[in-house]
């Protein structure tokens, strides 16, 4: 994670991979099927970044923050662990497994902790559990140069790296990790160069981002996240989509479905054909937090604890198709990704612009 | 000749059809492969499984059959020949067309047709049995889309259809169901209408099944350009 690594400096002209499936009977799979899946569309990756993420994963830990950390170097390691003794109580840590690939080079020093916050520091602190883990994440992303939470949910965790996906996923030997949803992305980074810490899936708590596309309201959503105390300190437009989920879900109690009429939300004139009691409610949303609307191309796949949902932006300028087969809902940017591993499917569907496609385990 | 496709990269695919001297090529397995039958001349490819993005893009001649679905940019400045998708078919099929017929049995994505264009005896045509999403036919200069809806869900087209329409014909089956732009007119298609449009009910028909005659017969809303429209003749007379 040197300084040229660091994204903002280059511009590279250039599409994404999204995919992404969940049990929703709860049944779990290993990470082959997502790695299967998202090498299908290897050309819209470029090897500039994978990654992927899995909901279920640390059932002994379950009721731990999982942090998974990159660091530069050990000075700040040292740095970073001090920092998180005095605040957390660290059940386990231990270096995440790699495994040595050969399409996976450079890499920082990875490291996981499970840990729960010190009773003492969060009664101190005022703030709940999630919270406290979320600034303490942010402190360190934004104060400490070269050390970086990658990954910070309980029972789920991000795994990403700079090369092409099916490779961080060998890298990571996704094979020895069991969940019932997955999320992957393949980068092909169109505006800033490829590291570490830019590839997807950006994470906060139990969310986890997987975009294809760019904001081009990035800098107006950046400017409004940062009044609630969102810093955007990764320059890649993606981690805002993840800052305004939590933001308008955790921190505002928006529905999912709520929060995604904010981000892709209905054009006015849409808003002006709805039936009374509908339009009130969109219009409320649109105008209340206008400064979150997200234009440009997207599609998205946010996962969450539970649950996966999969959004385009208002004009569909991004692939997406949904598939169903028994209790398994697969997304992804295209049909071959899904069949890949599904080769027979109850049904497969193109949704909307900006219809909301949410698939959750059944309680 | 066939060709087993699966672990095949797009290059690798594509080389093998390339080099293939037969007239007729079946490619199995299928999985996502880019660009099939790309500029294909003369030939017939009938493709199983799940055609990629770009299949019959600059298609110059001969039939390409899918059986099963096709991705996004589908037949995308498609200059001539046939195209059979069993199944449905992704975003922005038959963008700028300039020949060929392309037919699409089940629903068709956002942008079909945008911006297909005709001259002289050069008449590109896609017809699409399912619904069409939003953004149909957006400025269309030349050329026949038709939508037929057989499943009669009753909402053929999505939003924004015909968007700067200038030229052309835009065919639906019942009536458009959406708000269109003041740049078109839609009125019930009449008897001369239908004959233009006959012949490719008939092929479609042909190949996918029904009886082209009596749906021919059957209530059509057809959008052309509206005769006030400033856009008509900005460039050329079409």
């Amino acid at each position: 994670m040197e300084e040229k690594f660091f994204e903002g400096r280059v511009r590279i002209p250039s599409g994404c991979a999204i995919s992404g499936f969940i049990h929703r009977d709860g049944g779990m799979s290993d990470g082959g099927a997502i790695i299967a899946s998202i090498a299908t569309m290897r050309e819209r990756s470029n090897g500039l970044g994978g990654g992927f993420a899995g909901y279920g994963i640390y059932p002994e830990y379950k009721d731990y923050y999982a942090l998974h950390l990159f660091y530069s170097d050990k000075v700040v390691k040292r740095e970073c662990e001090s920092f998180l003794e005095e605040r957390f109580d660290i059940i386990n840590l231990s270096k995440i497994p790699v495994r040595k690939t050969p399409g996976v080079v450079d890499a920082p020093l990875i490291w996981r902790y499970f840990v729960s916050p010190l009773p003492t520091r969060l009664a101190e602190s005022q703030l709940d559990e999630d919270e406290f883990v979320s600034r303490c994440s942010f402190f360190i992303n934004t104060n400490m140069k070269g050390a970086y939470v990658f990954s910070c949910g309980k029972n789920m965790g991000a795994f990403k790296a700079v090369g092409y996906p099916e490779d961080v996923g060998e890298f990571y030997r996704l094979d020895e990790y069991k969940a019932y949803s997955w999320i992957a992305h393949g980068r092909y980074p169109t505006n800033t160069p490829g590291w570490w810490g830019g590839a997807h899936p950006f994470c906060l708590l139990d969310m986890a981002i997987v975009h294809n596309g760019e904001i081009s309201s990035y800098d107006a959503n950046r400017r409004n996240m940062e009044m609630h105390g969102y810093k955007c300190n990764l320059q890649t437009d993606t981690e805002v989509i993840t800052y305004i989920f939590d933001y308008l879900v955790r921190k505002r109690g928006l529905t999912l479905k709520e929060a995604c009429a904010v981000i892709a939300a209905p054009f006015w004139h849409k808003i002006e054909r709805m039936p009374e009691k509908e339009r009130e409610r969109a219009e409320f949303l649109r105008r209340n937090f206008s400064g979150l609307l997200v234009t440009g191309p997207f599609s998205v796949i946010l996962g969450y604890k539970g649950g996966l949902l999969a959004i385009n932006d208002r004009l569909k300028l991004r692939s997406m198709v949904v598939g169903e087969y028994k209790n398994t809902t697969y997304m992804a940017s295209e049909e071959c990704a899904i069949r890949a591993i599904a080769p027979v499917l109850d049904r497969l569907y193109a949704p909307e612009g900006g219809e909301a496609v949410i698939a959750e385990v059944m309680r | 000749m066939e060709i087993y496709a699966k672990g095949m990269g797009f290059e690798q695919l594509n080389e093998a059809v390339r080099r293939c001297k037969e007239q007729e090529i079946v490619i199995r397995g299928c999985g996502g492969q880019r660009f099939i039958a790309c500029a294909g001349e003369g030939r017939r490819i009938d493709v199983y499984g799940v055609a990629g993005n770009g299949a019959g893009a600059y298609m110059e001649s001969g039939v390409l059959n899918i059986f099963g679905n096709a991705q996004d940019a589908l037949a995308d400045t498609m200059n001539g020949g046939e195209i059979y998708v069993f199944g449905r078919c992704g975003d922005a099929a038959g963008y700028a067309m300039r020949g060929g017929e392309v037919f699409v049995r089940g629903d068709a994505g956002y942008r079909v047709g945008v911006h297909m264009k005709e001259y002289g005896k050069h008449i590109p045509a896609l017809i699409v049995g399912g619904r069409a999403g939003c953004f149909l036919g957006e400025y269309l200069a030349g050329g026949i889309i038709a939508v037929l809806d057989l499943q009669n869900t009753g909402a053929p087209l999505g939003e924004e259809a015909a968007r700067g329409m200038h030229g052309g014909r835009i065919y639906v089956r019942g009536e458009a169901g959406v708000p269109l732009p003041d740049c078109v007119t839609a009125r019930e298609a009449d008897g001369e209408d239908m004959c233009l449009l006959l012949p490719y009910l008939e092929k479609f028909c042909a190949a996918f099944g029904g009886d082209a005659k009596k749906l021919a017969a059957e209530k059509f809303t057809l959008i052309t350009p509206a005769p006030s429209n400033g856009v008509k003749r900005l460039y050329v007379s079409n």
